[in-house]
């Protein structure tokens, strides 16, 4: 008996992995015209992986006070051997994970994976979604420079204006009625504390989910044609990774994360603030909305309007109901085109506004 | 079961138990609820402060000062009036400039525009600023809230 085999039957003989093996052994892929979109999911997963590291490693010298959080930034990417890089890192893959996870959540709404029985895999993908979201607003405020500090006034203001629940919101977000030190240090423990977890365990059910269901197939696949996940699907997925490590690598060497300026509480916001970009699409919106729509205020209307979007997204599954008769409608497939093309082109907007102010 | 006996005592072990962990429960969450809020009373309330000193702005210029916790904007208008408003956006809450070439307060987060008197020119603000009295004393330009 080889080394690795007595290794292996030395599990074996504690703990029960036949079905483990089992199920990783008998794991099939669909292979059909879409198969490429099974791949984002994997992507993402990576990118949230490279995230906790490079996160892990920053925590050695960042420190979250006003006083030190910008000095500590300065000290990892000008004095740190290679701190630059890992900062840089963390910076890239914090664009790239929500890209990809963008990604992921339209191919599966455009290939209506969360048919049943996935319902809740749509479910908990989208939360993932919001708290991924989450990660960036809350990592955005932690280098505590002036365009952190705005957008992260902006976006806790939003929070408030959303009636009963969100002053209440606000108030603990920002520990206080103003963003300030303390709302730095309870940003920075959403950001490595609550939020970590609060990942863990959905991307947990997550992936239980995908692999007691299996992959969806798109209404319009009838072959059945399938390639083993173990080694076909996974070796191709390892293929992805390389190229995604190399992309992140590549972006964080060629054009390295800034830091800016440090925050200035009393300062006034400067010309040409704006959040990341997956936010733009809502700061555009917000900048075009009129200050009074039917009586009420334009930023109430436009942050209910913002919920209401979210939360038909998280229930998709129960709103397409042919899709629950395993039949598609072009309504649904609609809606979706108009949503992307509404972030989409509110976001080209705000860019093209940003550089042709 | 007997008909006149109203609780078994099943139920009543049961209502005991599910009364006793959601006691628990209250008295583990209340805490924690408690303890995530700030405590009341650690921002100090200011309503006067010294803004700037007579002479240091010329017309037609202005200085954000700290009012409290919160910036305040003092305005010495081209027709050599000194004005003074909170600067705090009524929209999200980025904080406010003067345009000496408009001679408007402007707000560069989703710009919104307010006049000399606070209020709102164009822009979404849904709301005037909060004027604030200005006095001198001395060689002090005071800004008070209004009462």
């Amino acid at each position: 008996m080889g080394r690795l085999e007595r290794v292996r039957a030395y599990f074996r003989e504690r703990y029960r992995l036949g079905p483990l093996g089992e199920l990783a052994a008998h794991k099939t892929v669909p292979v059909h015209r879409h198969t490429f979109w099974y791949y984002w999911g994997g992507v993402t997963l990576l990118l949230i992986g490279i995230q906790i590291a490079s996160g892990v490693l920053l925590l050695l010298y960042y420190r979250p006070s006003a006083q030190e959080a910008f000095e500590s930034i300065r000290f990892i990417m000008t004095k740190v051997e290679f701190g630059w890089l890992v900062r840089s890192v963390h910076a890239w893959a914090a664009h790239l994970v929500i890209f990809c996870a963008m990604v992921h959540l339209s191919s599966t709404f455009f290939l209506k994976a969360y048919r049943p029985p996935r319902e809740l895999t749509w479910l908990t993908g989208v939360v993932l979604f919001f708290i991924l979201l989450g990660f960036g607003f809350t990592g955005y405020l932690l280098p505590w420079n002036t365009l952190a500090f705005f957008a992260t006034k902006v976006g806790t203001e939003i929070a408030g204006v959303v009636p009963v629940a969100g002053p209440i919101v606000q108030t603990l977000l920002r520990g206080g009625s103003d963003v300030t030190d303390v709302t730095l240090t309870r940003f920075f423990w959403l950001h490595i504390a609550i939020l970590p977890l609060a990942l863990l365990g959905v991307v947990g059910l997550h992936l239980l989910m995908i692999q007691v269901q299996g992959m969806s197939k798109p209404l319009s696949v009838k072959t059945d044609r399938a390639m083993p996940f173990f080694p076909n699907f996974f070796l191709r997925d390892l293929m992805g990774w390389a190229v995604v490590l190399g992309v992140v690598l590549c972006l964080s060497v060629y054009w390295p994360a800034t830091l800016g300026e440090k925050a200035d509480p009393f300062a006034p916001t400067p010309a040409g603030i704006a959040p990341e970009w997956y936010f733009l699409w809502m700061f555009q919106t917000l900048k075009l909305f009129p200050s009074h729509v039917l009586g009420l205020e334009g930023e109430l209307v436009a942050v209910g309007l913002t919920g209401l979007a979210g939360v038909v997204v998280l229930l998709v599954p129960w709103l397409d109901r042919p899709a629950r008769q395993g039949r598609t409608h072009w309504l649904v497939w609609a809606a979706g085109a108009i949503g992307m093309t509404y972030v989409v082109g509110m976001t080209g907007y705000a860019l093209w506004i940003g550089h042709h102010p | 079961m007997c008909p006149r006996q109203l609780l078994t005592r099943r139920a009543f072990l049961r209502s005991l138990l599910n009364g006793g962990v959601l006691a628990l429960l209250g008295a583990t969450l209340y805490p924690i609820a408690r303890y995530l809020f700030p405590p009341r009373g650690s921002e100090a309330s200011v309503s006067s402060v010294v803004a700037a000193n007579i002479g240091e702005l010329a017309t037609n210029t202005a200085k954000t000062f700290r009012f409290g916790t919160r910036p305040g904007l003092l305005i010495h208008t081209s027709q050599g009036r000194l004005k003074a408003f909170s600067a705090v956006c009524t929209h999200l809450n980025c904080t406010v400039q003067y345009d000496q070439h408009d001679e408007v307060i402007w707000c560069a987060c989703h710009n919104g525009k307010f006049d000399l008197n606070g209020q709102v020119i164009s822009g979404p603000p849904p709301r005037p600023l909060e004027s604030y009295q200005v006095n001198l004393r001395g060689e002090e330009i005071v800004v008070s809230k209004s009462a």
